[in-house]
């Protein structure tokens, strides 16, 4: 198989697990009815928090510890304004992306003074690729075997964690007590107050499971795709998982697949960097970075199709008087 | 039958006083409630309210809108908290702070609206808050058998697969009569239910109560309709601005007592009205069709023609078209074929009207949700009386307004109508549900139209103004209107019609007389089962 696929590929999968990792996250918050617009601001700050901790301690687990403990922390300040003070989800949100934002630069500059990023980290305090069993001997056997060794083997194992999930998040949904309160009360909050269950305590669970996992995107991000922390590193990718997740109309399953199309996409660019396409000539790099963004506009704006969102979206829950 | 008191400061009457039974040797009640007290604001929704309900009964508890029924029956499900009182089950006092609490002390609600996800199945709906373990899988089966086992018990048969949002709602209140039973509730309230049903299903529905009450469920039936209190209860309490106002035996009472103790005056229930005497069609529909947005077809191939002089009442199960009739015939949405001809004008798909032209013909349009369409109930009155006629020219005309001139108009349709408080400052949302309806009804009125169209003129309105509304409707068409009556009210459309129409899942299927038209006949036609045979000429 052609070279390029394959690497194109690979990097598919890499450049998708933040995505994945952030849809699942919205996914829970917002079947809870409570928008994430802050996936971004919390992905970054778990990147952060990753970062700082690897370089401190030396530690990738504890790394990853501390940049879901920052991101669950980010995300009971937006359950707080939204769930408990029926505040405002999207200024909530706009707020947590803010505060990451600036809080992240400020406090890498207070501690490392190098323009806002952390320092480099050692390949021992970070999650490096992985080779998967086998994938030496498979190597050479036609067809699986660049598959399953350059493709599929040699991710980080977060990548790996990330395509686990998806199944997970499906099972907790559809098929637990959890996600089925989940469902209803994203769609329904009084008949779940009337069934007696607590809308707060169920929107709140929601919300810091998102946390938990925008936590480990920024993770991915920050110790095992790079090697420190850059200022604003995720670059719009929380917002591109909101789109994916909306693509994907609110289920995992097709979230997942819109993460991967993202994904490819942003692989795509990397790949057409300085490369002369035939016809076109060089693309400008600006242009080739702008895709998949672009491409999310154009998908939502036309490909989406009804997307019948969670009803009680966005609607703080008020017992009716 | 007891002396009745009249008179708006008669004195309260306890359970145990009109009750000489309960004050002796007696099982211990069902539910009893003690001194309960609830205030929102400035409002005192419950009085020192107290009450007794014997095991296995049906009690009704009526009373206007406002009366603090429903907040009462919301404390009793632990969905507010009252600020004093008890209340005690089955003899002993019990804490309900929450829903959860409720429950597990055996009280179901059926609340009027049905708390059910729409995209759940049955079964899920069911289950919800009763999953029986962390898994749904272990539980569901148990569930269905359950299920299967209270259908066969109490006939309330229900696809456990079907999408709640797909029923009709007839079935969608047996999930939530099942939802109860599942939990095993030896007390059930019930909160209007039968503003949704045919008489058909309403008689359905009491049969399952009798069920019940014969396996020693005690119903608690919460309702505005004298009619059924007098059907099924066997003791009904009438509530009057927030406090119990008597405790009477259904057997010892009637409509015209029952509605005397709710409004606090002598009521007249009856309308009279003449024959009418219809002239020239002032508004011809023709083959009349509307496709919404999800390319569901919920006006199907319309045809009829409003008189002047003639109330033309649309009978039909909430959600069959009618909703989507008014908006076309008030210009809010066009039609996707056929067209409605008003005079010279004609409105279609290719020519379509909107609300404003509409007035221009003529045509004024009182909105069946009169908080969505009807007044800005963030506006004082005298702007929600301006609404649509903004343009008129004694009010300003076309860029500037004229206040006073707004202010004067909305003074004298006050009084015309006798809306209460007559002060146009007023907030909008500050009027209760009757008086913003006159004030609606007054402001449609004022332009001397020659068309009609109304929706639910009465929904949540009181027993008074229901009377004087009808009145103006009824006077209205003696001047020549011609007046189209949208009402899921079926003693309404047969009160005020003088032809009746029925709708069914977008279609008219069927025509009645007025006079000649029954409820029994017009239930079996709004559930599409018999149009054939009763489309009278």
């Amino acid at each position: 198989m052609d070279d390029v696929v394959i690497s194109t590929l690979a990097a598919t999968l890499r450049m998708a697990t933040p995505l994945i990792f952030c849809a699942m996250a919205g996914l829970f918050s917002e079947r809870s009815g409570v928008i994430d617009i802050g996936l971004e601001g919390k992905m970054l700050a778990g990147a952060f928090a990753a970062a700082t901790v690897a370089a401190e301690t030396g530690s990738p687990m504890l790394a990853l510890f501390a940049a879901v403990i920052v991101a669950i922390l980010l995300s009971l300040v937006h359950g707080f304004a939204c769930i408990t003070h029926r505040g405002d989800q999207v200024v909530s949100g706009v707020a947590v992306n803010i505060t990451a934002a600036g809080l992240t630069v400020v406090l890498g500059h207070a501690w490392y003074g190098r323009g806002g990023n952390t320092p480099d980290l050692a390949p021992e305090k970070r999650f490096m690729p992985v080779s998967l069993p086998g994938a030496d001997a498979l190597r050479d056997v036609p067809i699986i075997g660049p598959i399953y060794a350059n493709i599929i083997s040699g991710h980080s194992i977060l990548t790996y964690a990330a395509v686990t999930l998806v199944p997970l998040v499906w099972f907790v949904l559809y098929r637990t007590r959890f996600g089925l309160r989940l469902r209803a009360v994203g769609e329904a909050p009084a008949v779940v107050d009337t069934a007696g269950i607590s809308v707060v305590r169920l929107r709140y669970s929601a919300v810091m499971l998102a946390g938990l996992l925008c936590g480990v995107a920024g993770a991915f991000l920050s110790i095992s795709q790079n090697a420190a922390f850059q200022k604003e590193m995720t670059a719009g990718r929380g917002f591109i998982a909101l789109a994916a997740m909306i693509f994907g109309k609110w289920r995992p399953w097709p979230a997942f697949f819109a993460c991967l199309l993202f994904g490819f996409l942003d692989a795509i660019a990397i790949r057409l960097q300085g490369v002369s396409v035939p016809g076109i000539g060089h693309v400008p790099v600006p242009l080739i970075q702008a895709l998949p963004y672009i491409f999310t506009v154009v998908l939502l704006a036309g490909f989406i199709g009804k997307a019948i969102a969670p009803k009680a979206i966005g609607l703080p829950y008020i017992k009716e008087r | 039958m007891p002396p009745v008191p009249t008179g708006p400061d008669q004195a309260i009457e306890t359970a145990a006083a009109s009750d000489p039974v309960n004050s002796g040797q007696m099982p211990p009640p069902a539910i009893e409630l003690i001194g309960i007290n609830k205030r929102f604001g400035a409002v005192q929704a419950n009085r020192d309210v107290s009450l007794r309900i014997e095991k296995g009964r049906i009690h009704g508890i009526i009373g206007e809108n406002g009366a603090g029924k429903s907040t009462l029956m919301s404390i009793v499900y632990g969905f507010y908290e009252a600020d004093s009182g008890a209340i005690e089950i089955g003899g002993k006092p019990v804490t309900i702070r929450s829903s959860a609490d409720a429950i597990a002390a055996g009280i179901g609600m059926m609340h009027q609206h049905f708390m059910l996800v729409d995209s759940f199945t049955v079964l899920e709906n069911v289950m919800l808050g009763a999953e029986g373990g962390a898994l749904l899988k272990e539980g569901a089966g148990k569930a269905r058998a359950e299920l299967m086992r209270l259908a066969q018990e109490f006939g309330l048969s229900v696809d456990p697969d079907a999408r709640v949002g797909d029923l009709p709602v007839g079935d969608q209140q047996r999930v939530e009569i099942l939802k109860a039973l599942f939990r095993h509730c030896a007390i059930l309230i019930l909160d209007e239910p039968t503003g949704v049903l045919t008489p058909q299903e309403t008689d359905q529905l009491f049969r399952i109560l009798r069920a019940l009450t014969a396996r020693g469920v005690t119903v608690l039936l919460i309702t505005h309709k004298l009619k059924e209190v007098l059907a099924i209860t066997d003791h009904v309490t009438v509530m009057r601005a927030g406090q119990v106002v008597a405790d009477r035996r259904t057997a010892d009472t009637n409509a015209n007592d029952l509605a005397e103790l709710m409004v606090g005056r002598k009521v007249r229930l009856e309308l009279e009205k003449s024959i009418a005497n219809p002239q020239a069609a002032e508004l011809t529909v023709e083959h009349l069709s509307l496709v919404d947005d999800r390319g569901v077809k919920r006006l199907n191939d319309l045809n009829f023609s409003l008189q002047a002089g003639e109330i033309v009442g649309i009978a039909g199960v909430s959600g069959n078209g009618q909703s989507e009739l008014l908006e076309v015939l008030a210009g809010i949405r066009a039609p996707s074929s056929g067209s409605l001809r008003i005079g010279a004008a004609t409105i279609s798909a290719t020519q379509p009207g909107d609300p404003a032209t509409m007035r221009q013909l003529g045509l004024a349009h009182v909105p069946e949700d009169r908080h969505r369409l009807g007044l800005v109930t963030g506006f004082p009155a005298w702007e929600s009386a301006a609404l649509g006629y903004q343009r008129d020219a004694d009010l300003g005309g076309r860029f500037l307004l004229n206040r006073a001139a707004m202010t004067a108009r909305c003074e004298s349709m006050m009084q015309d109508f006798d809306v209460r408080p007559p002060q146009p400052q007023l907030g909008s949302s500050k009027f209760s549900g009757g008086n913003q309806q006159k004030l609606i009804l007054a402001r449609e009125m004022a332009c001397q139209p020659r068309i009609l169209i109304v929706g639910q003129p009465t929904r949540g309105v009181d027993i008074g103004a229901i009377e004087f509304i009808h009145r103006e409707i009824v006077t209205l068409r003696d001047r020549g209107v011609a007046i189209l009556l949208v009402s899921v009210e079926l003693d309404e459309i047969l009160a005020l019609a003088d032809r009746i129409l029925v709708m069914n899942q977008g279609r008219i299927v069927g025509e009645i007389a007025g006079d000649q038209a029954d409820e029994r006949q017009l239930g079996l036609m709004m559930t599409g089962s018999a149009d054939q045979q009763a489309v009278a000429s």
